[in-house]
């Protein structure tokens, strides 16, 4: 250790040298437009201040330590990184070839036990790219391989949370949701009917409290019923994805009946039983750009869906436009949701501090908040505006390039 | 019958005008200039296209984005019997004229989506409405993608939310040849006739890449490469021109006053003709930049013209040989990575393209892209301020308004605010680069189709009637 030391001494005085600002994690914001969730709010001339990665003061009227590095962000609109859900940031580099592809699997003794966190590519081109979209954290889900249509398949299996920082450690937190899917597509997979999923789930849970067998129905595996342990006992939340408005009310009757903390996702017909998720305290995982009658199942599916929902108090947290490359218009979604009468601070929440909220992670991101890391974006306008760019990108206080292997291509061409 | 003989009247001027493959100015105007032999025959699947009743109406005060490259501040567009008849700043309002204030909003043309499958894939996407892809073969030249379109589309009221007053539906692109597409008008109907927008070109779908060699290469057939993909193409491209030299022959004959049997007609190939012709227009899927340079070589060997290529995520690869060779983009600026042949995709695309000369669509091939033209048109126009390319909006409008008219053949009746063509018109909440800029009014043929201030003239398909649905 001792011999090693100085190595590390140089290397780290060499980092400074070359690049003084990725290497000091020390730093105040000022002349900043803040708009944060949380006690610190909108601040029209505001000052945040970092130290080593963390935020340690914000608001207005904060003395800058001598000294200290400034960025002056000119009155420039400054965020809390945003934090997408449902994505396969990590996971997925070109949808169609199948190698590239790593958030599912066709392993029959795999589903709730199947784990993101081991598939995770740091390398990724797809994580650069997204956070050019001001998204620093990601929570990353399983999804379903549908190719063995007679496969009795009721789990998707864990999520993580992932940073998208600089670097090869980007797993953040492991395990932080189990993966479900109802309604039709969900029925597809165990029963063919709805009215056959809601008994063969309640037939799953039931065997998962009892002690471990050498064999399970439904295909699954020891370790598929393991997986769901933490789930019964109220310690991972179960996203429960689903559309219509009579399943959401049987997922909720589940949910009491199991005490299942569970998150729903998709939802489009979710602002006609508002009042009822709001009840039983349940967030809500959106799109609200989803109103398309795709299917029987989603009859209902409507622009008004995200405002509707904040107005009866559900927690909502919107996303982007697939689970990969599209994450980075997640701003847009919250933007178009705006137009449509969801109130602007509830937009900028449903990007931050209640994804974040919704997965346990609050008291570390979501918002520009003393204490918590320093995941911060200084924007040129309205970061709900497809017009408005980052202009700098912090996670954990470490400035980050405002480049992807698209602008790079982009520069390469554009004359 | 009278459309082939139409066509057959006219190959020995279209060729001479294809052998230096200039642009086709006759493609802008609707099909036929001189009279065909039995011009009195009805056309087939003729548009009954009808305007809606509208009053003559003046929008006042707005921010006034022409399509033409103009911006007009605290301007005036005055429609009158379904055209417009006045833009400016200064503009004198007959009496009894209807007046809209504008003050603090925006006006543009209505928004043109020069590649949608609304109808042909309609919503619900059951098995049942699946209409787009005729995809058991992959020459299907001789179907038309208005035999397909279900006009109950609930998304067709979603788009007309979204501004869109006109679209180019094509069929789908597993096919080398998918077939014709059809312009229409976005209005509420029964039958697609009554959609059909009137004297528009018909268009040819065609379609290069990973979508026809990946759907038959993995069927035991061709093509299965994109060196099948070409071969395909060309020989199709040599039974047209015998085809269509055949029909010349017998016209000419005819002409004459000779006798002789006419030759049998040939659906597929009566369509391909048409594009020899230049009746008929090229709206070519393809993605990468080698293939497009590709398929413009085909164009140059058979003597046709490629109006436009669609999706052409890699076309800033080659921005300069599209705008030498005069052929248009459709694209998009948010979607790419999907498939091998969109990894490259970019947001600047549009840009780059645009500062090279080239003619531009943003288009969706998507039900929720539709209802928001102008926000990925924000995305792309951003991208290019980040790259250096500053493209100003009203340069940028015509994204989604009179490039996408051009590439659809249209370009003299809509797609800009100028005297004389139709009233097509969208006064927006806001500037309509703005996400939270809504589409007010709609006028269509100068009648107010959608108007958010009066919940009556939100139309509701009949497959939406009795359901549970929401607002919007």
């Amino acid at each position: 250790m001792q011999r090693r030391l100085p190595v590390f001494a140089a290397l780290a005085l060499a980092l400074a040298a070359a690049a003084p600002t990725a290497a000091a994690q020390t730093f105040a914001i000022t002349n900043a437009h803040l708009v944060t969730p949380g006690p610190v709010g909108e601040v029209e001339n505001g000052t945040v201040i970092v130290r080593d990665g963390r935020i340690a003061a914000a608001g207005a009227a904060i003395v800058v330590p001598s000294g200290m590095r400034i960025v002056d962000a000119r009155g420039a609109t400054v965020t809390p990184g945003f934090v997408a859900v449902n994505t396969a940031l990590g996971l997925v580099e070109v949808n169609s070839v199948g190698g590239s592809v790593d958030n599912r699997t066709h392993n029959s003794g795999i589903s709730a036990s199947f784990d993101v966190q081991y598939g995770l590519n740091p390398d990724s081109t797809l994580i650069p790219i997204a956070r050019l979209g001001g998204i620093t954290h990601a929570v990353v889900m399983p999804d379903y391989d549908d190719s063995d249509q007679e496969r009795e398949l009721p789990f998707a299996g864990k999520a993580a949370l992932i940073t998208l920082g600089e670097g090869a450690a980007i797993l953040h937190r492991s395990g932080v949701a189990m993966m479900l899917e109802l309604g039709e597509d969900g029925a597809a997979r165990i029963g063919g009917s709805r009215a056959a999923e809601f008994v063969q789930l309640r037939q799953i849970f039931d065997l998962a409290r009892q002690p471990p067998r050498d064999e399970y129905p439904f295909e699954l595996s020891q370790a598929d019923v393991a997986a769901l342990k933490p789930v019964l006992e109220g310690t991972m939340p179960l996203i429960v994805v689903v559309h219509r408005a009579a399943d959401i009310r049987q997922v909720l009757r589940l949910a009491r009946d199991y005490k299942l903390k569970i998150i729903l996702s998709g939802a489009e017909e979710a602002w006609r039983v508002a009042d009822e998720i709001a009840a039983a305290k349940v967030p809500v995982l959106i799109n609200p750009t989803s109103n398309i009658p795709s299917n029987f199942d989603m009859l209902g599916a409507s622009l008004q869906n995200a405002s509707i929902l904040k107005a009866a108090g559900v927690d909502i947290a919107i996303g982007g436009n697939d689970g990969g490359h599209r994450v980075r218009e997640m701003r847009y979604n919250a933007g178009l949701a705006v137009s449509r009468g969801l109130p602007y601070a509830a937009g900028i929440e449903a990007l931050t501090l209640a994804p974040a909220r919704i997965f346990g992670v609050a008291d570390q991101m979501g918002s520009i908040a003393p204490g918590k890391a320093a995941d911060i974006v200084i924007w040129d306008g309205d970061p709900l505006e497809p017009l408005t760019q980052p202009t700098a990108i912090f996670i954990a206080g470490k400035e980050q390039p405002l480049t992807s292997r698209a602008t790079e291509l982009g520069k390469r061409y554009a004359r | 019958m009278a459309r082939r003989r139409a066509r057959a009247a006219l190959l020995g001027t279209a060729f001479a005008v294809l052998a230096g493959c200039s642009a086709s100015a006759a493609t802008d105007r609707p099909a036929a200039a001189p009279p065909p032999p039995a011009a009195d025959a009805p056309q087939p699947f003729a548009s009954t296209y009808t305007p809606r009743p509208a009053a003559d109406t003046a929008i006042v005060g707005a921010s006034i984005l022409t399509g033409t490259g103009e911006r007009i501040d605290r301007g005036t567009v005055l429609m009158a019997s379904g055209k417009i008849v006045a833009v400016g700043a200064n503009v004198d309002l007959p009496a009894g004229v209807r007046v809209v204030d504008g003050t603090g909003k925006w006006v543009t043309p209505g928004i043109i989506d020069a590649h949608s499958h609304l109808g042909v894939f309609a919503a619900p996407g059951v098995q049942g409405h699946a209409d787009g892809n005729e995809n058991i073969d992959p020459y299907t030249a001789h179907v038309w993608a208005e035999h397909s379109l279900w006009p109950q589309d609930p998304v067709f009221t979603k788009a007309r939310a979204g501004g869109v007053t006109s679209l180019l539906i094509l069929p789908g692109s597993a096919n080398l040849f998918g077939g014709r597409g059809v312009s229409v008008k976005n209005v509420p109907a029964v039958t697609v006739q009554q959609m059909k927008f009137p004297g528009a070109p018909y268009t040819l779908k065609m379609a290069c890449g990973e979508n026809p060699k990946g759907r038959y290469g993995s069927r035991g057939r061709a093509p299965a490469t994109r060196m099948g993909e070409v071969a395909g193409f060309r020989r199709a491209w040599i039974d047209a021109a015998e085809y269509a030299r055949k029909l010349d022959a017998y016209e000419k004959k005819r002409a004459r006053g000779e006798g002789g049997e006419a030759p049998k007609r040939d659906l597929g190939l009566e369509t391909l003709a048409g594009v020899l012709k230049g009746d008929i227009l090229v709206q070519n899927h393809c993605y990468r930049a080698d293939e497009m340079a590709v398929m413009l070589d085909v164009g140059h060997e058979f003597g046709y013209k490629t109006r436009a290529f669609h999706h052409a995520v890699e076309a800033y690869k080659i921005a300069d040989l599209l705008a030498k060779e005069d052929v248009c983009v459709a694209t998009w600026a948010t979607r790419w990575g999907f498939k091998m042949e969109a990894y490259d995709a970019i947001e600047e695309n549009a840009a780059i393209l645009t500062k090279a000369g080239v003619c531009v669509a943003i288009h969706s091939d998507e039900q929720r892209l539709v209802q928001r033209l102008n926000v990925e048109s924000a995305v792309a126009l951003a991208a290019g301020r980040r790259a250096g390319i500053d493209i100003s909006q009203e340069e940028a409008i015509k994204w989604i308004t009179l490039n996408p008219a051009k590439m659809m053949g249209i370009a003299d009746r809509t797609g800009s605010l100028e005297a004389g063509k139709m009233a097509d018109v969208v006064l927006w909440s806001r500037n309509p680069f703005s996400v939270y800029a809504i589409a007010e009014k709609v006028f269509i043929d100068g009648a107010l189709i959608l108007d958010t201030s009066d919940p009556a003239t939100r139309y509701r398909s009949d497959f939406e009637i009795g359901q549970p649905v929401g607002e919007e």
